[in-house]
């Protein structure tokens, strides 16, 4: 291998702070929420288009438990970021239980508050129900079903991934992975801006 | 230096690279050649807008038989000239190099894409941007697996109205009309043939009964899908007298193949007599 | 700590264990194998279909022996109905564009050598690219599984326009649990190709060896990005609209299904739903598609062509920046497959200019690769007779583009064989094309022994001559009128053509039977090739200065340092008439 033989060239590099695998962790979560945005766009421009297919387009009443499920997940991502910076100084060369134990609990708020939007959300659905308004009733009440089942399965992914870190704070306690945590987080909050926007396109749309 | 896979084959290889320059001469000349002498070309044209697309589909020919033939012979002729050349063999760059590879191609195909674009927007909007005379002849015509069937107002000029749930091809009702309580479907005719008068104008109806159809007749110089829940209609004049075919080319089931029929272009008095005897018949 | 380029000490763990090193495996290389291998058995079954339609064709009722095993219902006393040609038809585009152009390429080729040409150890993510593969895997599974069932694959062809594809059983044979089958497999699919890109993406951002700017990246590395970052958005559109077509045939929703419809004298419950939408979902992921299928391939010739030519192309950026704009220009264009479909007219005039237009950076790089030719020292072997026969091939099929992209001439050519000639010319000869070049190519390195030459060489002149005399009068018999995705030919005019469809179809089996001597040349090589050295093809780029096979981390625990552009070709090098990309001698001025 021609590179070996001069290692003078390796030694004068200056070192940074990041590892290319940090790096490519964040890429690759900013990538995957492209990809992920890109989908929900085409959901909402089937549901542009559906809308001015046909006339048959009846208004739905939002639940109003819509909106404390929103606040949740508006709440989880504040735990989420006191979380974050609990844990940002805790370096993998020093045990520092009291920051884990921080984050830790932190991060169990998250978690409580993501499941409190899930369990939520299944309860809009139940009350939706109960008027009447099912899957495929009609074309509003089909648009309602699939943007939120299709968010709150993309949240059920990021509570596997608050699940997942978790899980390696009681396991190897300062030795997470930061990098996998940030990426956690950056996805966290998007999920929590998507509803938004859905939450927009469903009042406004539906 | 070693390259393993060339050992075993000297100088065969560049005895393969004029092979492979002939072989590409014979097949672009063989490829042109039909198209050159006109061995497939459309059926005669019986429409009064499909001169325009003609003219079209021919310069687009030229065009694609200069620029196929243009860039397969200079591929042969490099391919022949600088392939397994003298070792030590000097290297050369392609005068103008890049730049003047992106300049053509801007030039010629930016000239190319303004003017077909641009001109041939003539041929399309003959057929599309114009609407139908008033005084057309309405005709509706339905697709459904895995058959056409056309309708004509009769003298009311109205059509009856279209009751999926009445549909009954048993019974010949295969628009689903009710005379019984629509007047206006009393003296509808229907046909399984799309019989109209030369040198009319046609404003054809289309309806979907099930799925995705297509209404093509070749001569006529007219392609358009049948889509469920879409009122889409196509308006032409025939020029000809004759029996032509209409044939479905859009994927609809497995009658697809078998799903066609005849455009019958007739003398207005025949087509006068031929609608008398249809409305006489219903 | 260490420095941004670097790698830690392991991306994962040396593989251990028969499972962990060919199964399961996290290593790129062989995922990039299990892909090949995917794509090559798909495109097998998937060459077979074609030769099932071409005999039906032209000799309808011919009995095939042994056809009734494969369907009782669809082939009786092996005679394929024409239900089961359109299950044929289906399932052949569908392997096809899916499990054989969008794999071999750009998953097969580009997992095994993006992170080596980069200078990596392995993708950024060695989960889930194994992920990946099988998540495709499972998607093929699913999707073969509907010759397997009682009522068959569906009909309504791999694009499975709705309402056919929509309505369910009623539709016609096939269209229950094939029909469903099918949205399952193309929905997995997708998730795969998006794990996949991800991967692409992220390790070409981040796992760049010291010296490995974005510019000297080789150009195949570039166009398998490019393909990633369309893949990224375009699979993100097809999801979706799976997603909704299944709850259609499913759950009662009308997302595509108007009122009305009486199909088999049942009168369907859904209304208001739009079949254009289908389209509109459908092709707006489709039309990127094909554009993944045709720049990977792009890229490999580009490179296998500059080594054999001893000389860089004309300009590499230049072929770069039109990638980039084909990539971006092919989201404009996806209304031209909907001309006469029944949206606005106004629409077929917006999306036929973009078409047009993507004419000027596909002309470019022909002109690139034609004017690099001229002054080089071409090395004639069977990778690059494929690069060339992949340049007249993209020519050809590119020309009749030309036809298509208006809409005034597509009123006269729309659904008949002049499409289907066009898009086999250039995505199932043009790309292929680049697939066989790249297998010649990298054989070698993959497997450490070399292809023969001498039975590469005469697949290529069976396959180039077949190929041509299998598509080329496809174009003949559209210009005439024949109607596409017909089982039979009933029309009047269709007499005259039949000749020509024999001689199609003599030559589509032909060039069939000339595909063994590859499969052969595959795996005899395998065992009895010659062994391969590190560098047999004399090239410049990293996959070049690793041993044939690479180690299971590629550069052996080291890291690449790179001091010149890709292509230092025709220059006095230590080594001949190249300098290595990680050399560390001065470049040529």
């Amino acid at each position: 291998m021609s590179s070996t033989t001069y290692p003078s060239v390796r030694a004068a590099a200056a070192p940074k702070v990041r590892s290319a695998h940090a790096e490519a962790s964040r890429s690759g979560i900013w990538v995957g929420i492209c990809t992920i945005t890109m989908s929900f766009m085409a959901f909402l421009s089937a549901l542009y288009v559906r809308q001015g297919a046909s006339a048959d387009w009846t208004h739905i009443v939002l639940p109003r438990i819509l909106y404390l499920n929103t606040l949740a997940l508006l709440l989880s991502s504040a735990t989420l970021e006191m979380s974050r910076r609990a844990l940002a100084p805790v370096s993998g060369s020093e045990v520092d239980s009291v920051a884990v134990r921080k984050g830790f609990a932190w991060l169990s708020g998250t978690l409580a508050l993501g499941l409190l939007f899930v369990a939520g959300q299944y309860e809009a659905w139940r009350q939706l129900a109960a008027q009447g308004l099912y899957l495929a009733t009609n074309a509003n009440s089909s648009f309602y079903y699939v943007l939120t089942a299709m968010h709150g399965l993309h949240l059920l992914a990021g509570i596997a991934a608050l699940l997942f870190v978790m899980s390696r704070l009681l396991l190897v306690g300062n030795r997470f992975r930061h990098s996998t945590f940030e990426a956690t987080t950056i996805y966290w909050h998007f999920m929590g801006v998507l509803w938004l926007f859905l939450l927009l396109v469903l009042r406004t749309k539906l | 230096m070693e390259i393993a896979a060339r050992v075993g084959l000297g100088e065969r290889l560049d005895a393969m690279g004029k092979l492979f320059a002939i072989v590409l001469v014979i097949i672009a000349l063989a490829s042109a050649y039909p198209i050159a002498k006109h061995m497939y070309v459309p059926p005669e044209d019986i429409s009064t807008h499909g001169h325009a697309i003609d003219d079209q589909l021919s310069d687009t020919m030229a065009e694609a038989g200069f620029a196929f033939l243009g860039a397969q012979i200079i591929l042969a002729f490099f391919v022949w000239k600088f392939s397994e050349r003298k070792e030590g063999a000097k290297l050369k760059n392609f005068p103008g190099g890049a730049k003047l590879m992106v300049s053509v191609a801007f030039i010629i195909v930016g000239a190319e894409v303004f003017a077909l674009g641009v001109l041939g927007q003539k041929a399309w909007a003959n057929v599309y941007f114009t609407p139908p005379r008033p005084d057309a002849l309405q005709i509706q015509a339905q697709a459904g697996q895995f058959a056409f069937y056309f309708r004509y107002p009769g003298a009311d000029g109205k059509f009856g109205a279209i009751h999926p749930d009445k549909i009954d091809e048993g019974n010949q009702n295969f628009f689903g009309l009710d005379p019984a309580n629509d007047i206006e479907a009393r003296d509808d005719i229907v046909s399984g043939e799309l019989t109209i008068p030369v040198n009319r104008e046609v404003h054809l109806l289309m309806h979907a009964k099930d799925v995705g159809h297509s209404f093509y007749v070749r001569e006529l110089r007219i392609q358009q899908d049948f889509v469920p829940g879409l009122d889409l209609s196509v308006h032409f004049t025939a020029t000809k007298i004759g029996r032509y075919e209409i044939v479905c080319t859009q994927l609809c089931g497995l009658g697809h193949y078998n799903m066609k029929a005849y455009l019958s272009v007739m003398a207005q008095d025949d087509f006068e007599k031929w609608l008398k005897q249809k409305a006489s018949e219903q | 700590m260490q420095e941004a380029s670097a790698q830690p000490a392991h991306v994962h763990a040396p593989p251990e264990g028969f499972i962990r090193k060919h199964v399961f495996s996290l290593d790129h290389k062989v995922i990039g194998k299990q892909y090949y291998a995917l794509g090559l058995l798909a495109v097998c079954m998937g060459m077979g279909l074609s030769w099932l339609m071409r005999f039906h064709l032209v000799w309808p009722t011919t009995r095939i022996p042994g056809l009734e095993l494969l369907s009782k219902v669809g082939a009786p006393g092996g005679v394929i109905t024409p239900e089961y040609y359109l299950s044929l038809l289906t399932m052949h585009g569908t392997l096809m564009v899916f499990f054989v152009l969008t794999n071999a390429p750009f998953a097969a080729f580009g997992n095994y050598f993006l992170p080596i040409q980069i200078g990596a150890e392995d993708m950024a993510f060695p989960r889930f690219n194994m992920m990946s593969f099988w998540t495709t895997l499972v998607a093929f599974l699913v999707l073969v599984l509907a010759f397997v069932i009682p009522d068959g694959p569906p009909i309504s062809g791999w694009t499975s326009y709705a309402p056919l594809s929509a309505v369910g059983q009623d539709a016609g044979p096939g269209m229950g649990w094939g029909m469903n089958l099918w949205g399952i497999s193309i929905a997995i699919f997708c998730i795969g190709s998006l794990l996949g890109a991800l991967n692409f993406i992220a390790t070409t951002l981040d796992l760049r060896a010291k010296g490995m700017t974005l510019m000297r990246m080789p150009i195949c590395t570039w166009a398998w990005f490019i393909t990633s970052c369309i893949a990224l958005l375009a699979f993100a559109v097809l999801l979706p609209a799976c997603i909704l077509l299944i709850l259609d045939r499913t759950a009662g929703t009308s997302f595509f299904i108007p009122s009305g419809l009486v199909v088999s004298d049942r009168l369907q419950p859904h209304s208001g739903g739009s079949p254009l939408l289908w389209q509109h979902l459908f092709w707006f992921f489709g039309h990127p598609e094909v554009y993944i299928a045709i720049l990977p391939s792009m890229g490999i010739v580009s490179h296998i062509l500059i080594n054999s030519m001893r000389k860089p192309l004309l300009s590499s950026k230049v072929i770069i920046y039109c990638m980039m704009s084909i990539g971006f220009l092919s989201w404009m264009v996806w209304g031209h497959h909907m001309f006469v479909s029944g949206m606005n007219p106004f629409s077929s005039l917006l999306f036929s200019f973009p078409t047009l237009t993507i004419t000027i950076p596909a002309t470019i790089m022909t002109l690139i690769w034609l004017g690099s030719l001229y002054g080089a020292n071409l090395r004639i072997n069977a990778a690059s007779l494929f690069a060339l026969g992949f340049i007249s091939m993209f020519v050809s099929g590119g020309v009749s583009g030309f036809f298509l992209a208006q809409p005034s001439i597509d009123i006269v050519l729309h659904a008949t064989y002049f499409v289907v000639g066009h898009f086999h010319m250039v995505m199932g000869v043009a790309s292929i094309f680049g697939v066989f070049a790249g297998t010649y190519f990298w054989y070698g390195k993959m497997t450490g022994r070399m292809m023969n030459e001498k039975l590469g060489q005469l697949h290529f002149w069976l396959t180039f001559i077949g190929t041509y005399c299998i598509f080329m009068p496809f174009h003949y018999l559209g210009l005439v009128g024949n109607i596409r995705r017909y089982s039979s030919f009933v029309n009047d005019f269709m007499g005259p053509l039949m000749p020509l469809h024999k001689f199609i179809t003599i030559a589509a089996l032909s060039t069939g039977a000339a595909q063994f001597i590859f499969l052969f040349n595959l795996i005899y090589s395998h065992f009895k090739g010659k062994p391969a050295s590190e560098n047999p093809w004399e090239g410049t780029t990293l996959e070049w200065s690793i041993p044939s096979p690479p180690p299971w981390n590629n550069f052996g625990g080291k890291h690449p340092v790179i001091y010149h552009d890709p292509y230092q070709y025709g220059v006095k090098g230590s080594k001949g008439d190249y300098i290595m990309q990680d050399s560390p001698e001065p470049s040529a001025s």
